[in-house]
């Protein structure tokens, strides 16, 4: 369990993260996302026991980072912003040394060895410096370095940065399979990865907390959700018809490949009245969705608004 | 194995995987032979002891400790693995300790094989091995001080060559402040006993008192209470880059 409360940091006159409580689960993936600058980082450093707080705290698993660092950090796994690790170390000497840190009994040590190692494909890069690995080997490294000592809750930030789609698919794949009864708490501004991976999600930029919900309760903020699209020969006399129905509430047209977008007035369903009214017309349509809603849409919306003032003033 | 003991393993093969220990280890190796035999007159004062050997380690350490103590922590804040570090389960003073003691052995190594020079020695004639040791010891001591007024001050910046320099110019401080030319130089400008204290600030009084073979608590307690120290401030500059 990870638990914010408060959650402050302030540089100078600016402050980075501002006043920030959150709460993950077990079993939840909380997705952390805001634009760059937005205190992510920042915010997870406190967590993760590298950065003070200014104010405020944060607990994993009960334990204050403030006041027991050391038992929090023992229940963390951690994947800084980046994947540093020893760039002169083999995969093997790393990841031994981060057993070592961690304090696993040698039996147990060479068990969590294997397992990471076949977990995130090492095998063949094991006696590698890390030096001379590809981006992606070495976030799989900066990966297993997380969960060798097979932590109760995970903080990842940025986990998929600079890995190909396949390699993506596979580190997604992992932290779903670990998610089932851990806390993770994984930063991004892949939108994708919130589908692919979280259960809830808490926006911030500036700093502050400006949304805390489930994909799909951002996706329904949309002005897309509920929207029905498709493309259609003859979209003039269709886009005529389709304004005067109703439960319409605007309708816009692609311009470059016409495709029809229908939305809806809120509350209404319009999926049905526009099929009616397309057999109706008897025009062809090859296929017609409907829109759940665009998360790229409501995270500008969200966070494009001005920088608060008061954050803005250096409030002491 | 305990944190420190691990920092410290990780610490001594990095000296050892990148060229920096075998630079160290043949420099200071050919200096000490060298300053010692021509510069040190080490066979025409026709006598059986290695003060010719040791009066040049402090300015050999002057050079050679910096450039080991630089990397400590600007090199782990530069490449970021300093997050990484410091979010496994182990205390500043730890890592700082761990670091601290892998240098510390280096320099040990380092010191260790100047051995054919102690067995030439024994070969010409017979001196005091008791002084040696002594002289080996408060070399060591040295070492480590400067050691530890590096880790301090490679904590202080992302900067290898910023630490390098601000460490050497350090030490080259503490070394000279005892010197009766810097003491005479003050002398009249600041009150005696002030002139005084300074002057048992002095490495350079300390190290020789040692290196004589007068094994006096006090001088050993001076560069114990150093290191600690200079490795406490350096604890505490990590600590308030945490919450600065």
């Amino acid at each position: 369990m990870i638990e914010t409360e408060q959650l402050s940091r302030r540089y100078g006159s600016l402050t980075a993260v501002d006043a920030l409580t959150i709460r993950a689960e077990p079993g939840q993936v909380l997705g952390l996302l805001g634009p760059n600058g937005a205190g992510k980082s920042t915010a997870i450093r406190m967590i993760a026991g590298f950065l003070a707080p200014t104010s405020g705290t944060a607990r994993v698993c009960g334990h204050d980072v403030r006041r027991q660092p050391l038992q929090a950090k023992r229940a963390l796994g951690y994947l800084p912003e980046g994947a540093p690790s020893y760039g002169e170390m083999t995969v093997r000497e790393f990841l031994v040394f981060i057993i070592r840190m961690r304090g696993l009994k040698a039996d147990v040590g060479y068990r969590r060895f294997d397992e990471v190692v076949g977990q995130l494909q090492l095998e063949d890069v094991l006696d590698q410096t890390i030096d001379t690995l590809s981006k992606g080997l070495r976030r799989r490294v900066g990966l297993s370095q997380a969960i060798v000592h097979n932590p109760p809750v995970l903080i990842l930030d940025e986990p998929t940065d600079g890995l190909d789609p396949n390699q993506k698919h596979a580190v997604r794949q992992l932290i779903d399979a670990m998610a089932r009864d851990r806390t993770i708490l994984i930063s991004t501004h892949l939108l994708e990865e919130v589908h692919a991976l979280c259960n809830r999600v808490v926006i911030i930029a500036h700093g502050r907390l400006l949304a805390d919900a489930t994909p799909a309760e951002l996706e329904a903020r949309s002005r897309y959700h509920g929207a029905v699209s498709f493309s259609a020969p003859g979209s003039a006399i269709a886009q005529e018809m389709l304004g005067r129905l109703p439960q319409a509430a605007a309708i816009e047209v692609d311009p470059l490949d016409g495709r029809i977008t229908v939305f809806p007035k809120p509350g209404e369903r319009i999926l049905e009245p526009v099929e009616t009214l397309l057999r109706q017309q008897g025009l062809e349509v090859s296929e017609i969705q409907l829109e759940r809603g665009r998360l790229d849409e409501v995270f500008r919306q969200i966070t494009s608004g001005p920088a608060p003032s008061r954050g803005a003033e250096g409030r002491a | 194995m305990s944190p420190i003991a691990a920092v410290m393993r990780r610490e001594l093969r990095s000296l050892f995987v990148t060229p920096v220990a075998y630079v160290f280890l043949v420099i200071f190796l050919v200096l000490a032979g060298l300053l010692t035999f021509y510069a040190g007159d080490f066979y025409e004062r026709g006598q059986a002891d290695l003060q010719p050997f040791f009066e040049w380690h402090p300015w050999l350490y002057l050079i050679l400790v910096p450039a080991v103590s630089m990397r400590m922590w600007a090199e782990e804040s530069k490449g970021g693995t300093q997050e990484l570090l410091l979010s496994l389960p182990l205390r500043l003073s730890e890592a700082m300790l761990g670091k601290f003691l892998a240098a510390w052995l280096f320099v040990g190594i380092a010191l260790l094989l100047t051995f054919p020079i102690w067995i030439t020695v024994n070969y010409l004639g017979s001196p005091d091995n008791g002084v040696i040791l002594a002289g080996y010891l408060g070399s060591w001591l040295m070492a480590g001080s400067f050691l530890a007024i590096g880790a301090c001050l490679s904590a202080l910046t992302q900067s290898q060559v910023v630490a390098f320099i601000l460490t050497a110019v350090v030490c080259v401080l503490l070394l000279l402040v005892g010197q009766p030319a810097v003491l005479d130089f003050v002398q009249d400008a600041l009150p005696r006993r002030f002139v005084n204290a300074v002057a048992h600030f002095s490495m350079l009084r300390h190290f020789e008192a040692i290196e004589r073979g007068v094994l006096d608590v006090r001088d050993l307690l001076y560069f114990f209470f150093s290191i600690i120290a200079w490795l406490l401030a350096g604890v505490l500059v990590l600590d308030l880059k945490r919450t600065r």
